[in-house]
């Protein structure tokens, strides 16, 4: 039998929390790493234009955005509404939903430690392994992102503490269901709202050690740290 | 410092100590469910006192007592239940005997407007096409405790439970249910009547204590007066007509 501890609320939520900052971070690692690249090797029109766009989370409160989700996903949004009637999907209320409103708001941590990364990636390294015969992906996958990679990683890491600290955008298309959708972070404002000074106790403390521990790691990581040859 | 300078800073100095005699700024945190009375209730107010200022903190109870204790500069406290009230009581926050209930109202379970789901009462809401329904957090906001009570004593509790979505205040629920998040939820007759065009009352769930407001002053107000002034106010005839015309009853 599991221990008690792990079936009392904080460690639920403390749970639940990794979870969707994991899947945020994946989606966003993708993500990232394509518009990161679109964006540091592309010329094209409206390069910056859509750099700013996608940067906008970083900078806009998470009600607003909370807000543009809500209307896009609800039930009566025009996605909301077409993955109701197309696939039987609903995603407020769920822990998607939770990821979802993560993902979007760490993304700009990822793309801007991507796109630095790609920028400092020495080109004439990838001429040669084109001229030695390797394909533009072989080349990317070889040479490319193993150079950028700790440029990445960092931003990666910093995307994951954010989303395992978001809460407003989460509120608003998640909700607060204790062990459903109720992570760290709105169990701490339940926790307050309701008196609670001992659940919040544990539960910030909780949140601030998994912050600390990302942020040394992502410390570690920062390209300036590391010798560069 | 030039002579003309000091005079000003005197001059200014003078103003500001006299203002609070003419103008007291007076908060009031009230439950979410009071909002639009409470606002038009206050703008009375301000008409009939010139010079007096009154400022809204409006959330859950709960929450306002938490502040409260916490050490927000609140004058006038009013809860949506006494569960609240007496917490805040108990932690000797309240002007000892300005404790008043002003106001009643009752709880309703409500539907989205364009819902075709069969309903006619709490009960309908076991049956499996009902997949969300939305009360307050009963840990935090008396709506929900009223919904958790009435449920638990018709026996219903167990059966909708996984379908709650918690809200942080009974306006939230509101939202939900005028938006079509959710199937159903749990709200007080007044805020159903804010969104008639949006959403359908189905039926007045009785509740085992009645939905009272009470109002007390706050022990720590910096200006007792104006205070009392408006939580008299609030009882008064006046208010208590601006009340009725949001369809809270007498208390």
């Amino acid at each position: 039998m599991p221990p008690t501890w792990l079936a009392e609320p904080a460690w639920i939520a403390l749970r639940l929390s990794l979870k969707v900052a994991l899947w945020a971070t994946l989606i966003d690692l993708v993500l990232g790493i394509a518009f990161g690249y679109l964006l540091a090797r592309k010329r094209f029109a409206g390069r910056e234009l859509l750099d700013a766009l996608l940067t906008l989370p970083m900078v806009m409160p998470p009600t607003v955005l909370g807000y543009y989700l809500l209307v896009l996903i609800g039930r009566h949004g025009p996605l909301g509404a077409w993955l109701q009637q197309v696939l039987g999907i609903q995603l407020i209320f769920t822990w998607q939903a939770a990821v979802i409103a993560a993902a979007v708001v760490a993304f700009p941590l990822v793309l801007k430690g991507a796109r630095a990364a790609f920028e400092a990636v020495d080109t004439q390294l990838e001429q040669a392994a084109y001229v030695l015969g390797l394909s533009p992906f072989a080349v990317f996958l070889r040479v490319t992102l193993p150079l950028a990679w700790r440029g990445v990683l960092g931003g990666t890491l910093l995307a994951f503490a954010r989303s395992m600290g978001e809460f407003g955008a989460t509120l608003m298309v998640a909700g607060s269901i204790p062990g459903k959708t109720q992570t760290l972070s709105i169990a701490v404002y339940e926790a307050v709202q309701a008196g609670q000074d001992d659940t919040a106790n544990l539960l910030v403390l909780i949140t601030s050690l998994v912050c600390v521990t990302v942020l040394v790691s992502a410390n570690k990581l920062t390209p300036n740290r590391s010798v560069q040859a | 410092m030039s002579r003309l300078t000091v005079k000003l800073s005197g001059a200014i100095l003078l103003s500001m100590a006299l203002m609070p005699v003419w103008a007291a700024e007076v908060t009031v945190s009230a439950a979410a469910s009071l909002s639009n009375a409470f606002k038009e209730i206050g703008a009375a107010y301000e008409k009939q006192h010139a010079g007096d200022k009154v400022q809204f903190n409006f959330a859950a109870s709960d929450p306002l007592v938490q502040q409260i204790a916490k050490g927000a500069p609140v004058d006038v406290f009013a809860s949506a239940d006494q569960d609240a009230m007496d917490k805040a009581e108990n932690l000797k926050l309240l002007a000892a005997g300005s404790r008043r209930n002003f106001a009643s109202n009752t709880l309703v379970l409500i539907k989205p407007a364009e819902s075709k789901l069969a309903l006619a009462g709490p009960r309908d809401l076991a049956q499996a096409a009902v997949q969300r329904i939305t009360m307050g957090n009963p840990a935090s906001v008396p709506a929900g405790r009223y919904t958790q009570h009435a449920m638990e004593q018709a026996g219903l509790w167990n059966g909708i439970s996984s379908k709650l979505i918690y809200g942080t205040s009974v306006r939230q629920c509101l939202d939900y249910v005028v938006r079509g998040e959710v199937d159903a939820g749990f709200v007080y007759a007044t805020d159903a009547a804010l969104f008639k065009d949006k959403v359908q009352v189905v039926a007045t769930v009785p509740t085992e204590t009645p939905v009272s407001y009470p109002i007390a002053l706050i022990g720590t107000s910096a200006q007792p007066q104006a205070a009392r002034q408006f939580a008299e106010f609030v009882q008064s005839a006046a208010g208590q007509a601006i009340l009725a015309r949001y369809g809270f009853g007498r208390p």
